[in-house]
């Protein structure tokens, strides 16, 4: 039989065997970051929003700012966060470099301009006077945050779908911050590249489907919501 | 004037064809990070290459996919550190005419305060039931190296289970393993050539050395022809023949770390 089919047919039944070393991975991925996600959500929205609604001067300046850090390779993210962290840097007192939540602040680090680049340009595409309305309304600034969160919510949600996505995938500043020490600091990513390095390609294939379930499920998730919503305001 | 340009684009076309022409020529060796990290290949090719007009190209990976690679066909002969697994990827029928090489050997690193207290231990089996008897933090490659098999070869003669509370499977290269040992204040077992690379940057002290059952035997073994087409034997063998040559041997003796040498040259000639 095919290499490549024998190694997929492994990748599935280690799957559905629960593999234990195999589900720990992934759960140290969900965790790590969903934490991460959900840490720079609010604060990343509300700059969005801040961005979005309010002219002051230098404005196109942070938002271009942000735009280019969403490029930043998550490698830079990962040797500038080692500096900072390692024994002999700033913060080498708090001891955090290769732990989990060392991995969770350089998530944090990477998805927060995708999260602000994307709510910005949601609540930019919002009609100005839904918060104009909101406000002569007699709502409070929350109240009126809040509904026009509702208003670009599907917008919102593809934001945190898309800063997911960057960070559940990334392997640079994960390695290089977490140490991919087993049971541990060891991701999907890291272990992907882990497990192609000793040859042992069905882990690295069954991870690699993990991944890409994860992603279209996610995304099924998001389109059938926005088909729900669509009918309704149609 | 329409000529001339075709002339020129024709002219590039065959410059750029040209490499195509010397494939030929090309030898895939897999080694391990830890040899290639040394630098010894850079120290001897060079000399090789001049000599048999060869362009060795290396691919620097664990053990485990050294062999790996050399099952595929995807490389032309391997150097690996690893007897048992080299063992098997001959029996197999992957792997033809195994050659022993040179040694190096292997040393116990940790941090100067020694919790462990293994300092000067003439056995390495014993250094190894210290550390795990006393829970001391101890970071393993965890990545099917060489150096990884070799680790557990060593908690398996102690007697002891290394899945103690404080032992740390990191799957990654010496170096890197080097590193996090350095910033956690652990121990870890590396071979000599990478520890003398990174000594001077760490703070780490070498603890145990010099045990016969830490030493690091190397060999070349060439893939099997008759299991792939296209592999270049010819060009791999040379290099094989050239590595056990008085010559090679004077160079692989004669290679320096920081004016320490490596390894030792053992091919049986």
């Amino acid at each position: 039989m095919d290499p490549l089919l024998v190694t997929c047919l492994d990748a599935i039944k280690l799957l559905v065997s629960g593999d234990e070393a195999l589900w720990n991975i992934i759960g140290v991925s969900c965790r790590v970051s969903l934490t991460a996600l959900s840490i720079a959500a609010l604060p990343a929205v509300l700059l969005g929003f801040l961005l979005a609604m309010v002219r002051f001067p230098g404005r196109w300046v942070v938002i271009t700012i942000f735009h280019a850090l969403m490029a930043v390779p998550t490698v830079v993210v990962g040797l500038s966060l080692y500096l900072m962290l390692s024994r002999s840097g700033p913060f080498g007192d708090l001891h955090l470099l290769f732990t989990q939540p060392a991995m969770v602040i350089g998530q944090v680090l990477l998805c927060f301009p995708v999260l602000v680049c994307m709510s910005h340009s949601a609540f930019q595409s919002l009609d100005k006077r839904a918060w104009e309305t909101a406000r002569t309304l007699g709502a409070s600034h929350g109240r009126s945050f809040i509904a026009l969160v509702r208003e670009a919510k599907f917008a919102l949600l593809a934001t945190l779908v898309v800063g997911f996505g960057r960070i559940i995938s990334e392997v640079g500043c994960s390695m290089m911050v977490g140490g991919n020490i087993m049971s541990y600091t060891r991701n999907i990513p890291t272990a992907i590249a882990l497990e192609t390095s000793k040859g042992e390609f069905a882990q690295g294939v069954a991870l690699g489907i993990v991944l890409l379930l994860l992603a279209l499920v996610l995304n099924f998730f998001l389109a059938s919501f926005r088909g729900r919503g669509q009918l309704v305001s149609s | 004037m329409k000529n001339w340009i075709f002339r020129a684009l024709a002219t590039l076309v065959v410059i750029c064809a040209l490499p195509l022409q010397a494939e030929e020529s090309i030898v895939r060796l897999a080694t391990t990070t830890s040899t290639y990290n040394s630098g010894l290949l850079d120290a001897l090719l060079p000399s090789f290459e001049a000599r048999h007009n060869l362009k060795v190209q290396v691919i620097a990976v664990g053990t485990g996919k050294a062999l790996r690679m050399g099952e595929a066909g995807d490389v032309d002969l391997v150097m690996t550190h690893a007897p048992a697994a080299e063992q098997k990827f001959v029996d197999a029928g992957f792997g033809v005419e195994p050659t022993g090489l040179m040694y190096n050997d292997f040393v116990l690193i940790g941090p100067a305060a020694d919790p462990a207290q293994i300092r000067g231990n003439q056995s390495a089996v014993d250094a190894m039931k210290k550390i795990a008897d006393s829970n001391s933090l101890f970071i393993s490659r965890g990545d099917d190296s060489g150096t990884h098999k070799k680790e557990k070869g060593l908690w398996k003669s102690a007697g002891v289970d290394h899945r103690f509370e404080n032992y740390r499977e990191v799957g990654q290269g010496m170096g890197k393993v080097l590193q996090m040992a350095d910033e956690l204040n652990a121990y870890t077992l590396t071979d000599r050539g990478t520890w003398l690379a990174y000594e001077s940057r760490l703070q780490l002290q070498l603890l145990v050395e010099g045990d016969e059952g830490l030493f690091n035997p190397y060999q070349v073994i060439l893939v099997n022809p008759s299991k792939h087409e296209g592999l270049n034997t010819e060009g791999a063998r040379a290099l094989r023949d050239w590595l056990i040559s008085d010559e090679g041997q004077q160079q692989i003796d004669a290679f320096k770390i920081n004016g320490k040498p490596l390894f030792k040259a053992s091919a049986a000639r």
